[in-house]
């Protein structure tokens, strides 16, 4: 086992093969789709993987209701499409939905607030899980807690369904600056770091030896243009989600593809400003959206898991 | 053979630069373990970025996304026009998948005439690790198959030197200067399929290389180390 790039967390059944899926996806998009049209749509457009949903975000927020994982059929229909990793959402705690997402071969499965959590005092334990697990972080302490349970891979927890990309920014600046914070200390200091943060301290204490978690970090929640793919790729995150940016851009096929291209490439082309102009020629479209500040604290979807 | 006019020989004291295939994928990891064996390497994006290197990687990842995003900017066919006029090129995984010839999607760069299926061991859930016997190396090698594509036996092909099997079918095999792997030498710590192809790349090239000779060394007490 290389030290460097996959550290072993204790007693992980297959973390090799669950953490070595999240590395081949580095550098890509995955993008929510509720239909095999739509996961065709993603896979011509370069994702890198779909994450098979029954309504997008922003739909979700806007019924209202309790949102659960998606129907089986629903998954099974976009499994039989796409060629790429199939990716499906379980509530968060919800372990049932969980081996059964696991049973259909799902590719990763999403503990995600998203949906409406089903257990208010423990996450999934997602060590025992063959399939690899992804879950939403706002700051360092979240993310490491989601490690210590076996997550192969984290991802920021921007407001999903908003188009807003305030609160991915956030977490992502957070948990670096936090990764930043951990590399100047001593051990004492880690000790009372990892009682401030109230996770793991093995798991500090590697953070803080090697400078990065112990599992890839993506950003995803409120991404809806190329720039904002890009801007958080600068900032740190190594691939994007897109949820509701894709299929809520336009109701014509065409410009939702075209927006869809232009995520992908942007993410590969990050750096490079003059590319960015070329890739964003081709979009003039853009999803709504809608003003986090405005969203009352209880209503945030993020807060949702701890 | 080789163009001497796109690939010149290298000074004694010039490190020899390897591209990796920077579209999406395992490519920050090959960089790495390229730059511990004491190369330069060079992030492909473009079709330019092809000139001047001396061997090339394509990373594992997702081969349908790097295939989509080679052929917007034309270099999917520089790809495949850099690697049938000779230039040395290790493809792992999706790498392995775009190199070689199927009928599945994506396109194929068909540089060798391998006949690689895609997700063939099925999905994730399927993924596995096993210790490979590969005949370039005295002791076994970690192999991590991730949707690891499947090499079909290429014994119809005189040119191929099967270097490693798992369960019958090839996991490491060089077609001249094109070297496929099914597995992620890029995920585990250990450099020898690295070398191996960076002696290809020197060979190809006429090369003494006493730099990288020096290197290598270096990086086997490192291997040794853990």
């Amino acid at each position: 086992m290389n030290e460097e790039n996959n550290i072993a967390v204790e007693g992980e059944n297959n973390w090799e093969e669950k953490v070595g899926l999240a590395k081949m996806l580095v550098g890509g998009v995955i993008m929510d789709v509720t239909n095999a049209e739509q996961a065709r749509i993603a896979e011509q457009a370069g994702a890198v993987a779909v994450m098979a949903l029954e309504r997008v975000p922003s739909d979700i927020r806007k019924d209202g209701g309790i949102a659960r994982m998606s129907p089986v059929s629903k998954i099974q229909e976009i499994q039989e499409c796409a060629s790429i990793p199939v990716m499906a959402k379980s509530r968060i705690g919800h372990f049932m939905e969980a081996e059964i997402l696991e049973a259909l071969s799902v590719d990763f499965i999403d503990e995600s607030e998203v949906l409406t959590p089903a257990d208010e005092d423990a996450h999934i334990d997602k060590s025992p899980f063959k399939a690899p697990f992804v879950c939403g972080a706002r700051n360092l302490g979240e993310a490491l807690r989601r490690i210590s349970e076996g997550a192969a891979l984290i991802r920021t927890k921007g407001e999903a369904g908003t188009g807003d990309i305030i609160h991915a920014v956030r977490h992502m600046k957070l948990i670096n600056s936090q990764i930043e914070e951990l590399a100047g200390l001593g051990d004492w200091d880690l000790a009372s770091y990892a009682e401030k943060l109230n996770a793991p301290r093995d798991l500090v204490k590697q953070v803080a030896k090697n400078g990065r978690l112990q599992v890839p970090n993506f950003a995803a929640g409120g991404i809806a243009t190329p720039a904002d793919a890009a801007m958080m790729m600068r900032l740190g995150a190594e691939a994007v989600f897109v949820g509701s940016g894709i299929f809520k851009s336009s109701p014509d096929p065409e410009k939702q593809s075209a927006v869809a291209r232009a995520i992908v490439e942007a993410v590969t082309h990050f750096d490079n400003p003059a590319e960015l102009v070329r890739i964003c020629q081709n979009v003039d479209v853009a999803m709504r959206g809608e003003d986090t500040a405005e969203i009352p604290e209880e209503k945030l979807l993020q807060s949702r898991g701890w | 053979m080789v163009n001497a006019r796109r690939f010149p020989d290298l000074s004694r004291t010039a490190k020899p630069t390897i591209g990796v295939l920077a579209l999406q994928g395992s490519f920050p990891l090959h960089i790495a373990s390229l730059q511990r064996c004491g190369v330069e390497t060079r992030r492909v994006r473009k079709p330019e970025d092809l000139e001047n290197i001396q061997g090339l990687v394509i990373p594992g990842g997702e081969s349908t996304t790097m295939e989509n995003l080679a052929s917007r900017c034309g270099l999917f066919d520089a790809l495949r026009a850099a690697g049938r006029n000779g230039l040395p090129i290790f493809g792992t995984c999706a790498g392995a998948i775009l190199l070689g010839k199927g009928t599945e999607r994506p396109e194929r760069l068909q540089v060798v005439d391998i006949e690689v299926r895609r997700n063939a061991y099925g999905r994730q859930v399927d993924s596995f690790n096993a210790e490979l016997f590969l005949t370039p190396f005295e002791t076994s090698f970690h192999g991590v198959f991730i949707r690891a594509p499947i090499i079909e036996a290429g014994s119809e092909n005189l040119d191929c030197e099967i270097l490693g099997l798992h369960e019958g079918h090839p996991v490491l095999i060089r077609n001249g200067r094109i070297l496929l792997a099914t597995f992620h030498p890029e995920l585990t710590d250990d450099l020898r399929v690295h070398k191996l192809f960076l002696e290809m790349c020197e060979l190809e090239n006429g090369n003494p290389g006493e730099e990288i000779r020096e290197e290598s060394g270096a990086g086997q007490a490192r291997e040794n180390a853990f």
